[in-house]
């Protein structure tokens, strides 16, 4: 990596950048496996049953962390781009980062 | 002014979805546990006007949000420009949209 | 003097022209308190005569020998070796995201041309007939203008931008700091056609708050809140207009 971009901001952003581009691409996958319904819960299921897999539930930790983390960090680019200036913000990309981990291991606790 | 309103589409989307993001965190906490199954996921919004408009809400803001997310990476990692963007951005868009739609329509519906 | 004796520097320096270029390596002797500018003056006058920089002031008050030193836009004048250097090498570049002119100096044109197209010059009404402007030090509008206005041109924040290297149309931290410095100079009368300016394709809405401009600045300045101020000038000032328009 370019030297210039080690630092805490430019990583929060890049972060951002490609949690967005993850969900992007995830979504239509998604929407797919939903739209499984219209052929009736079994249908549904049989998609379903792929998740009970270990390695999925931990691919779903990842998708939470993607969500979770888009998340935080966007309410904080809403306060940058909003709200009087601090210099707080490497503190609260940090956070974000942290309060997405706690909420995808609560997911992960849950799932196993 | 296309990009201030593309700007502001994108801030505008993201504040709706922020309490529906919060919404869907919790119900996937909740669901996960004992495995997904599509009864149980089905039962809860099958017919539910509450789960049809926060999930038909969040797909239209989602819809907006990423697809000019994607735009601006097109343009700036990919260096795409005039038609091909504006193109590529709209079919994704509207496939998104259409896609979301359905799916809402497949787990609330009640044919 | 006491003391081993300084191991020599090896310092890969870009050569080249807007066409073409690469590194060459030269030996440069190390010395107390020895500045980057010191090095590539060293070289240019007992190795290479015909190697290109630019410089001025050399007391880190003008900016103009600023160049990418180990992959960061610095002040050569400011930078001491012994700070950057990783195992006795150094790697000196022209300024990233500026066209060649030769070897380390580059052309400054695009930089100053962005400025104009912000509109970041003044436009006021009064004239030396009139009083001076009373503005408090204490007017917030005041401190946010002066907390801006100490930028020197020197272009290490457009090296810096990425969204400069992926958006040739963007303005850049400097043209839009300076902006925001008169969005908040209240004699300034050039305010809705400054706002237009710096709202439009390649203006402040592109800024993604990477930070590497507020990162780097030698003078401490933070484009990126200014930038995030005019975001929201921008954005309260379109809605405030559709709201004038739909009520007439």
């Amino acid at each position: 990596m370019k030297p210039h971009r080690g630092q805490p901001l430019y990583l929060a952003f890049l972060l951002h950048r490609l949690s967005g581009l993850g969900l992007a691409l995830f979504l239509p996958f998604h929407f797919y496996v939903l739209g499984l319904a219209l052929e009736g819960n079994a249908a549904l299921d049989e998609a379903l049953n792929w998740t009970a897999a270990p390695m999925f539930k931990i691919a779903e930790f990842g998708l939470v962390f993607l969500l979770a983390v888009h998340f935080f960090g966007g309410l904080r680019l809403l306060a940058l781009e909003n709200l009087p200036w601090t210099d707080r913000h490497k503190n609260y990309a940090a956070a974000a980062v942290a309060a997405s981990f706690f909420v995808a291991c609560g997911f992960l606790l849950r799932a196993f | 002014m296309v990009e201030l309103r593309l700007y502001l589409a994108q801030r505008i989307s993201a504040a709706i979805m922020a309490p529906l993001v919060l919404l869907h965190l919790g119900v996937m906490i909740y669901a996960i546990q004992g495995g997904l199954s599509a009864d149980e996921i089905l039962a809860r919004t099958r017919g539910s006007s509450f789960w049809g408009g926060a999930y038909g809400l969040f797909v239209l803001a989602a819809a907006v949000h990423a697809t000019i997310g994607l735009r601006n990476i097109m343009r700036e990692w990919w260096q795409m420009t005039g038609p091909l963007l504006n193109g590529l951005s709209w079919i994704f868009g509207v496939g998104l949209l259409v896609a979301g739609l359905r799916a809402v329509v497949a787990v609330v519906g009640t044919a | 003097m006491t003391g081993s004796v300084l191991d020599a520097i090896t310092v890969s320096v870009w050569r080249g022209n807007a066409r073409q270029g690469g590194f060459e390596d030269f030996q440069v002797p190390q010395q107390p308190s020895q500045t980057i500018l010191d090095v590539v003056t060293w070289i240019q006058r007992h190795l290479d005569a015909s190697l290109s920089y630019r410089f001025a002031c050399r007391v880190g008050m003008c900016g103009s020998c600023a160049m990418m030193v180990n992959g960061i836009p610095r002040w050569t004048c400011r930078t001491h070796v012994n700070k950057v250097m990783q195992d006795n090498r150094l790697s000196i570049e022209p300024l990233r995201n500026l066209p060649v002119i030769k070897d380390l100096a580059c052309d400054m044109s695009e930089f100053f041309e962005k400025w104009k197209r912000a509109e970041g010059h003044f436009g006021g009404k009064d004239s030396r007939t009139q009083p001076v402007a009373a503005i408090s030090p204490t007017n917030s509008a005041r401190q946010a203008a002066a907390a801006a206005i100490e930028c020197i041109n020197c272009a290490i924040c457009y090296s810096a931008c990425d969204v400069v290297a992926w958006n040739s149309d963007y303005l850049g931290p400097a043209a839009l700091n300076r902006a925001w410095s008169l969005q908040n100079d209240s004699r300034d009368r050039r305010q809705a056609e400054r706002l237009l300016a710096v709202s439009s394709a390649g203006g402040c809405l592109q800024c993604h708050s990477q930070a590497g401009c507020a990162t780097y600045c030698p003078n401490e300045l933070n484009p990126t809140a200014s930038i995030a101020g005019l975001k929201h000038l921008a954005a309260v000032g379109f809605l405030q207009k559709k709201s004038r328009d739909r009520h007439g």
